[in-house]
This record gives structure tokens, sequence and C-alpha cells, in this order.
């Protein structure tokens, strides 16, 4: 009896099932549903073999100091980086004279409130201070980037898939809209105030290309700085925002790896000498 | 409880002597997990995944409750306070990536667990309760993993929440009151992370219980083990220690290996990237998916399309709580006296095709909704209600079990190429 009820209640899920296929078997040969823009002409970035990959990886201080000025000159005009304090920094190579400097010069300066009067206003940056963000609120951000949001960049390299590669991609994927996409997809034209972007999920980007020309930054180490080469710098720079702590967990992670091959070698000594005379 | 043979505590020093008459908490340790346990002497591999389980809830637990130091359950600065975890706590990136990435061993060793016991028959007579406990486990985890997944209140974390606690409007008349009194709002926010921090906390102390409860039922019958044959003497049996902790820690070792690959080199592999922006109620990610070890049971919810007397939404809610509740019912779906698949081979076949079925409900899950991944989910799950409900029930009437061993010592000896029965395999190991 219990098996036959059990048969029952398994014949009314597999019956509903089939009715559920049969309908989307329906729908896929009446209806099937529509290439898209995105799908067609949607392109994944190209890896950039940062030298933080792999289990040896490890960052290259001079292209992160590289990156943040970049940051600096560039992106921070609209980005914020609010996970990241300007003490910070003295983790990728500044000395403590040059982050206080650093904070000092900041063009943004952090909120404050006015020590006599107690209204609202701004002082100077000091190195326990985050990153200021250029905007006052969201609703300014908006208002001066066309109604978008310049998204925060403090963890942008673990947010987006295949994050470095995917910032170095779409900084420097900005291209006239294909011919191909406008024929295939008349209705796919790039929006007034928009720009095509490849790299970019849905194709249309709000955000203007940000790196216009070589030499946009001169870099004081002498690299030579080609659009191809800001963006790499600044793809690190964002790894290094995100994660902080990689180099730390590399080398932990292979202390780790040592000891416990180690113990794996032992453990596996001690089983075989304790199980040496018993047939298992 | 226990064998006849089971070794007897016999404290030496006076120290221990004095405490075991007071409180005999050294003897109930030697008899749960020492000397005092008899074990069958065949147990391969798969017998580590008990040990593993209950390793990685001690890892959640000890991570868990020093990240609860520094977390804030509060909406407003949740997510921050992960990120400051991450940057300024000494070494809190090691905790939050250990307990973020132990979620996922526990899974995984646990479903290996599971299935384990599903290919030798563990759940059968007399160890049907240790199942029913291993069952209740299972159902506290996945509670314990959803809700600790709101906690960094990150898209899909709000998200998650958003969409599991809508499994419960599905409920006739009552669902969406239930769903508000349940979330404290008419979505998550504030009040639902509060109250996800609290039983994210409290659960895993209520999951060891269980497994205590799930140990000590396991005690009265004894271990299973491959041959699904009862231990029938002595020599069947070794002590639990030292010769099961030896081969536990080689497991042991193997899968801190496999934890510390992923903590230190691939701490994000297993997560979702769009957990790295903050919880937006008025941004919908594109894809929302949960973390793998729910997307099979994501797949069979997703699978019912089709309204029939019910709504189809209720059908996918039903189907997919009554996927794992069905497990409650095992012991007596399954009419086969014999235990072990190696001696099923109808039974094997079919566990086998589970096994592929349920691997493809996982990619069916986390894949993206076209009609051939509809319909490739839909035979999936069709295949996971059939082969619990109609053919398990029926498959041991026309199978043929090949012969079984008189006993596990005449198995090993004969693995062995040996015909003598020894009396004793502690013995034997003695005479050697």
């Amino acid at each position: 009896m219990p098996r036959i009820i059990a048969s029952l209640i398994g014949a009314a899920f597999v019956f509903v099932l089939a009715i559920a296929l049969f309908g989307t078997a329906k729908t896929a040969i009446q209806d099937p549903a529509a290439e898209s823009a995105e799908h067609v002409f949607h392109l994944r970035p190209e890896n950039i073999h940062l030298p933080s990959n792999g289990f040896f990886g490890k960052f290259d201080n001079r292209q992160l100091q590289r990156g943040f000025q970049v940051y600096k000159e560039v992106c921070s005009a609209c980005h914020s980086l609010k996970y990241v304090a300007f003490r910070d920094l003295t983790k990728i190579g500044y000395t403590d004279p040059e982050v206080k400097a650093i904070a000092n010069q900041w063009v943004i300066e952090q909120p404050s409130i006015n020590p006599e009067t107690g209204e609202a206003a701004t002082r100077k940056n000091v190195p326990s201070d985050h990153f200021p963000s250029p905007f006052a609120n969201e609703v300014a951000a908006r208002a001066a980037n066309n109604n978008a949001l310049p998204p925060d960049l403090s963890l942008m390299t673990k947010a987006r898939e295949d994050g470095p590669n995917y910032i170095h991609a779409l900084i420097t994927g900005y291209r006239p809209q294909p011919a191909a996409l406008l024929k295939e997809f008349p209705g796919a034209k790039t929006p007034q105030g928009l720009h095509y972007n490849p790299y970019f999920a849905n194709l249309n980007i709000a955000m203007p290309p940000p790196l216009t020309s070589d030499g946009q930054v001169t870099y004081s180490d002498g690299t030579k700085a080609t659009k191809d080469q800001m963006a790499r710098d600044v793809a690190a720079f964002l790894t290094w925002t995100a994660e902080p702590n990689l180099n730390a967990r590399h080398a932990a992670g292979l202390a780790a790896g040592i000891f416990l091959l180690i113990f794996c070698f032992l453990a596996w000594g001690a089983y075989q000498n304790v199980w040496r005379d018993v047939k298992h | 409880m226990s064998f006849p043979w089971a070794k007897h505590y016999e404290p030496k020093q006076p120290l221990m002597r004095w405490l075991d008459e007071k409180l005999p908490l050294p003897r109930l340790v030697y008899n749960a997990v020492g000397a005092g346990y008899p074990v069958p002497r065949n147990l391969n591999y798969f017998w580590n995944f008990g040990v593993l389980a209950g390793a990685a809830l001690a890892i959640q637990i000890i991570t868990g409750v020093v990240l609860a130091m520094h977390y804030a359950a509060n909406a407003g600065v949740a997510f921050g306070s992960v990120e400051s975890i991450m940057r300024d706590v000494n070494a809190g990136w090691f905790l939050r990536y250990a307990h973020a990435n132990g979620a996922s061993m526990f899974l995984l060793v646990v479903y290996i667990h599971i299935g384990r016991g599903l290919y030798y028959g563990s759940y059968k007579a007399p160890r049907e309760m240790v199942w029913l406990l291993g069952v209740v486990i299972f159902l506290l985890m996945m509670a314990t993993a959803f809700m600790g997944y709101v906690l960094p209140w990150g898209q899909m974390s709000f998200w998650g929440a958003q969409v599991i606690t809508g499994f419960f409007s599905a409920i006739p008349l009552v669902g969406d009151t239930i769903r508000i009194w349940l979330l404290g709002g008419f979505a998550p926010d504030n009040a639902a992370l509060n109250r996800f921090f609290s039983l994210h906390y409290l659960l895993p102390f209520v999951t060891a219980g269980v497994i205590i409860l799930h140990i000590w039922a396991l005690h009265i019958p004894g271990s299973n083990n491959p041959t699904g044959v009862e231990v029938k003497g002595e020599q069947d049996t070794v002590p639990f220690h030292p010769y099961y902790t030896a081969k536990d820690a080689v497991g042991l070792g193997v899968f801190l290996l496999v934890f510390a690959a992923l903590i230190f080199f691939s701490p994000n592999l297993l997560g979702h990237p769009d957990n790295y922006i903050e919880a937006n109620p008025l941004s919908t990610p594109a894809h929302i998916v949960p973390e793998w070890y729910f997307l099979p049971f994501y797949a069979i919810l997703k699978s019912f399309t089709a309204d029939f007397i019910l709504p189809a939404k209720l059908w996918g809610v039903l189907a997919m709580f009554g996927s794992i509740l069905l497990l409650f019912f095992l012991p007596w779906l399954d009419s086969s006296p014999v235990r072990s698949a190696n001696f099923r081979p109808k039974y094997r076949m079919f566990l086998g095709i589970l096994l592929f079925d349920v691997l493809v409900l996982g990619y069916v899950g986390g894949a993206e909704a076209n009609a051939r991944n509809v319909i490739l989910g839909q035979l999936a799950s069709a295949y996971y209600f059939a082969h619990f409900l109609i053919i398990l029930p029926w498959v041991a009437r026309s199978e043929r079990p090949r012969p079984l061993p008189n006993s596990i010592t005449e198995a090993v000896l004969a693995k062995h190429g040996g015909t003598s029965p020894a009396k004793s395999a502690v013995a034997t190991a003695a005479h050697a």
C-alpha cells in the first residue's frame, strides 16, 4: 500500500512536468526566442596577465602607483573609492609623508562642520580619511552625469565577472557601432548620450570613453602612457583596492599548502602503520 | 548499546579515575569516538565524510563566532562592516573567506555523505533513525546556509532572500500574510536581516545537538559497511581508535588541502560577483541564482511552468520541498533487504542515473532559462521524482541480488585471496 501511494504521488509530479514540458516545447516551436544584439555582439574580455595572478602572484607596487595616478587624474573625477583610506596607500609603497601630502592635496575635501557655527563645511583630507566621493550624494551624481550613477570602484574587480580583464577591456573597448549590428538589429541603435562598447553587458554604456589619447597621464617612472598601458595599470590598481590583502593571502596559502602536504604525508604513514597487520 | 566485545574504559591515572567517578565524560568520549566503539574493519574512504562534516561544522562555528564580533547586522551598515572585516580586522579576510568557503565545503562533504548512504543502503533498518536525523541536519544546514548568505547584504543576498521568502506567498489564501510576517515587512529589510542573523547564530548549535543524537542513534546498531552485511562477531570489527582515527586523519588532511586551495587561491570562485555590490531594492540583477549547493533544487522549482489545477508556482514550491522531504520516507520506500548497491545491479544502475540527473539539475539551475535548458530541467526533475517514488519501491521485485558474503571477514579475506577466517581482526594483527 505505501508503495502504491508513493508511486501515485510520483506519477502526479511526472504528469505535471510532462504538461509543463509540452507547453515549453510548444512555445519554443511556435514562438522561438528572438536573438538579441547583446547576445550576438557582446565580447568576452581578453586576459591581461596581471602580476597578481596565479599561485605565486604578487602586486607590482610600481604598477599600482601608476594605476593610482590614473585613478587620481582620470577616474576620480566621477568615481568614488569609499572603502579605501589614504593610509592604505602605504601598502603600495608610498611613505607616510607622501601619503600625508596626497591626502592634503586631494582636490575633493572631506565633508565636515564648521567648528564655530556648526554649519556644513569641508576640511582637508588626512591619512585616516577614506577617499571622499566626488559628489555630495546620489542625486548630485546623477544630475551631473545625464542621470547615470558612476559606481564606486573599491570593489569593482570583484563585482564583475572576470573583473580586472573586464576593466581593461571596457575602457579600451569603445568603438563605433558596427554596421553589421545595425543591419541585423535595426532597433538596436545606440541611444543619444550613450556610447557603444561591446564589453558592456547591454552594449551601450553611459560612461564616455575615459582614456582618449596616449600620454593623457604623465608617468613619473618613465613608462610610456599608452591607452592600453593606462588601462592595464588602473585594472591592477583596482584589483588591489578590491583585494588589498592578496599578497598576504598568497603567501599564507603557500605556507598552509606545504604544512598540509606534510600533515597528509605523516597521516598517511600513521595510517599505514596502524593498519599494517589488519586485512581490510 | 554497542557490541559485547567492545573495550571498556579503564582509567589508570588517579585524576582520570576521580573524574570518571564524578562525571564520566571521558568514558562517554571513549565509547563514542574512541577505542570503545567497535567498527567494521572494511570501511572505505567514503566513511570519512561524517567526521569531515563534523570538522566542517566546528570550523564554521569557530570562524563564525569571531566574525560575529565584527559584523553589524543592520541593513545600513552590514555591507560596509563586511568590507571592514576584509580590510581592517586582523586576518579578517582569512576568517571571512574560511567561513564563506567553509559553507561550500560543509555542503560538499554532506552531499558525499548522503550519497554514501544511498549507495550502501545505510538508511535501511536498523539505521532508519540515523537517516531521519541526518535529513533533519541537512534541512537545518540548508536554512543556516541560506540565512548566512543574506548577511553580507549584497545584491544576491537581498534578491536571494526576496526569491526564497517568496516561496511562502505561493501558499493559497494566507501566503502573503505569512511571508510578510516572516520577513517583518513587505520586502527584506532591517527586520529580516536581524532575525536572519539571530537564527543564523542559533541554528548551528541546534545542528550540533542533532548531530549528537545522530551519532547516538548510530551507536546502537553500529556503523554500516561496504558489504552491507551486519557485523557477526569480534573478527569483523576494529576499535574506532586508533584504526579509524588514523584513517580519518588522512581524509581530514586532503579535505583541508582542498579547503585551503579555495580560501587562499580562489576565494571567490564559488561566489557570485553581484554579491560585491551592496543590496539595492530598486535594481534587480540580470540573473538571480542561489549558491551552487541549492542549484538542483532551484532547477526543480523552475521546471514547473504549467498551471494544472494548482498554479505553476505552487507546484514548483511543493516539488522543491517535496524533493527533500521525500528523503524522510526513503527507509520505507526501498523494499529490498539487501543494503549495498554493490550487490544490487539494477538499483546500482538507477543510482548512477540519479547522480548524473542531479548534476544535470545543478547545471540547469544555474544556466540561462532558454527552451533547451528548461526542457532539460523538466526531464531531469521527472527522473528525480520517478527514481525515488516509482522506481525505488518496485525495483527490488525484478532484481536479482548478487550473492552476499557470509560475513565482513569473509569478504575481506576473499579480497586478499585468503580463506581461513581469523578469530579477530585485532587478534590477527597481534599474531601476525
